[in-house]
């Protein structure tokens, strides 16, 4: 049987969605019903943790894993102060560290984001760690104890699909914990794309949050996850570069 | 030091209305078709001949910021702490020369104030005063720094330039954002419209946002008062002074405001006057620019006119503002600064981003004490 688990949660789906861009949150309960999503990321500083207001966490339905991402962080330290916050509101144990210090493309830090996941994961932490695509960083990661790790397809919120793709199937094979492609995917091809690869999920919230129908968005999605996992089960064929006829036309000169 | 005034000064002598009208309907088709653009290619979206291609700009400032920023619109207000002021902006009804009544809140009114705007659900403030220099005055808006920021989770200040160790002291407070006006980049306006007081230092008004960065404030917001000056070249400046700084200072959220000066009870009037149409070129310009950078709109401008202009690269937007100092619980409260045009309650606009498919947000930040 095909299973992915993380943090000791066996998980079904292998779509993760983020929160951040829905014009109305309460949509998240009606595509967790519809695909059976079961991760949804939550920036914790839009989470008002004296309890008053809109809340988003009312949001997200109870059979979630709830994983609070640390955006707005800036240094290892704030990402740890942020996931601290996170874990003594209640928000669980998982956390996904984002640490930008470039407002200009939103490109993660990845020796932040390294010293931050050894220390969180030292005090129990489930991390997944938000990453620019690099096989020492991955491995590092991963010695440093992060559940999975997190390569961005694209530059956040672009659209653009799955430009890191040479570096992120190097990580695929080379990764002990599962990849999950992460930002830049806007087209649930791109993430059937990642999926045939063997990336362990993909982690999607610009191309559902604003598409013209989100839910309708959030199964196409959702099925092309499932779509591209089952053809890298499946193991594709061989492609080659030119034609293998039926009936060669040479074949007698082999008899 | 290395700063923005010699970005200006590399322009002197440059003829903006030239360079504007040579500009043609092709040249700004290429730079419509372009991910990212170069000063000039931003300074062609300035044009005339731009102003025919409104609607495609508009487009794709549309898509942009829906990419961006998703369907959400970040809401703030501000607080009037005090108009005592030195200055003699011309423009300025807290002028120090104007007959009007000043005051201060106290710390019991502060108090007042945050209570009665925290009831309407916001949880950004932007703190305002008039420049009063020196060590008490400094004092006197940490001290509101530390009351406000209980009742909000983001405080911001939009207060006289102060050094970078005067910053320091207020992040260290609880501010996280600096607002700064330059006003107008046009030195010989900017010396005829500042005749006396601090304010005159044109140098250390410009340099303030850098000092702002330095001190590390996690976001950054200027802009050029629309209106004083021919606008192409404002607007220009404005871009440019914003993309030096988010080059150089790659940690700060660097932002963008277009607040269109109004007639004050002073009766002042624009001297170059902004056009509706004006207005949305700029914005859709600095967006097309500037992707990620935040631009916020005031109640400076009416109801039905910030409706329209929502969907153009909007991401803050000021509600339920109130210009007068105490204004929020004294009702007899004097005219304020200048008169707010769309007089909704926060609610009223909190409806009518919901009905537009938007997501009010009240919290982007938590301040890590
Ligand atoms: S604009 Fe500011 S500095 Fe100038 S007079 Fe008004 S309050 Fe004073």
């Amino acid at each position: 049987m095909d299973r992915l688990v993380i943090g000791g949660r066996e998980l079904k789906s292998r779509l993760f969605i983020g929160s951040g861009k829905f014009a109305d949150e309460s949509i998240i309960g009606d595509i967790v019903a519809q695909t059976g999503v079961e991760i949804v990321t939550v920036a914790l500083r839009r989470v008002s943790l004296s309890g008053d207001g809109d809340n988003i966490l009312r949001c997200i339905p109870k059979e979630c894993v709830l994983l609070p991402n640390t955006s707005g962080a800036r240094t290892a330290e704030e990402a740890i102060r942020i996931a601290r916050l996170a874990r003594a509101a209640g928000c669980g144990d998982w956390v996904k560290i984002e640490v930008i210090s470039d407002n200009k493309y939103l490109l993660p830090d990845n020796n932040e984001t390294i010293k931050a996941t050894r220390v969180l994961a030292e005090e129990g932490f489930v991390v997944l760690p938000y990453m620019h695509p690099d096989l020492y960083a991955a491995k590092e990661l991963e010695r440093a104890g992060a559940a999975a790790v997190m390569p961005l397809g694209a530059p956040i919120g672009t659209n653009r699909g799955l430009k890191t793709k040479e570096i992120v199937r190097i990580l695929i094979e080379e990764c002990r914990v599962p990849v999950i492609v992460d930002a830049g995917i806007g087209k649930p091809s791109e993430a059937a794309e990642a999926m045939e690869m063997g990336a362990a999920a993909c982690l999607v919230n610009t191309a559902i949050a604003t598409a013209g129908n989100p839910l309708v968005m959030a199964r196409a999605f959702s099925q092309a996850v499932e779509a591209g996992r089952l053809a890298y089960l499946a193991q594709p064929g061989e492609t080659t570069e030119y034609a293998r006829a039926s009936s060669p036309l040479t074949g007698f000169l082999r008899s | 030091m290395h700063s923005f005034y010699e970005q200006i000064e590399a322009y002197e002598g440059f003829d903006f209305a030239r360079f504007l009208e040579g500009v043609s309907l092709r040249q700004v088709d290429g730079v419509l078709n372009k991910d990212y653009l170069s000063p000039h290619d931003f300074l062609a979206l300035l044009s005339p001949a731009a102003a025919e291609r409104l609607e495609a700009m508009a487009q794709k400032a549309h898509r942009l910021t829906r990419q961006h920023f998703g369907r959400v619109i970040q809401l703030y207000t501000p607080i009037y702490l005090a108009n005592y002021c030195v200055n003699r902006c011309v423009y300025c009804n807290f002028n120090h020369r104007n007959d009007i009544e000043r005051r201060q809140l106290t710390t019991a009114e502060i108090e007042g104030e945050a209570e009665a705007i925290a009831a309407t659900g916001l949880r950004q403030i932007l703190l305002l005063t008039g420049e009063k220099p020196g060590k008490d005055a400094l004092d006197y808006l940490i001290n509101a720094v530390e009351i406000v920021r209980n009742h909000f989770t983001a405080v911001g200040i939009e207060v006289n330039p102060m050094d970078v160790a005067a910053y320091c002291r207020l992040a260290e407070a609880g501010v996280d954002s600096l607002t700064i006006y330059h006003e107008t980049y046009d030195r010989a306006v900017y010396d005829r419209l500042h005749p006396a007081g601090p304010k005159k230092d044109y140098r250390w008004r410009l340099d303030a946002p850098e000092r702002g960065c330095q001190a590390g404030f996690r976001a950054v917001n200027i802009g050029a008062l629309l209106g004083l000056n021919h606008w192409p070249s404002e607007a220009f400046f404005t871009g440019l002074h914003a993309s030096y700084l988010q080059n150089k200072y790659l940690g700060a959220e660097i932002g963008i405001a277009v607040p269109r000066i109004k007639a004050g009870p002073g009766a002042y009037q624009p001297e170059s006057p902004v056009f509706d149409q004006d207005l949305v070129q700029i914005l859709l310009a600095f967006r097309l620019f500037m992707p990620r950078a935040g631009i916020s709109l005031s109640t400076r401008e009416p109801a039905e006119l910030r409706d329209h202009l929502l969907p153009l690269g909007i991401t803050r937007m000021s509600a339920g503002s109130v210009t007068a100092v105490g204004g929020h619980i004294d009702e007899n409260a004097d005219d304020g600064q200048f008169r707010v045009s769309d007089e909704r309650s926060v609610d009223a606009v909190r409806e009518m981003l919901i009905a537009k498919g938007y997501q009010p947000v009240h919290q982007d930040w938590h301040r890590l004490a």
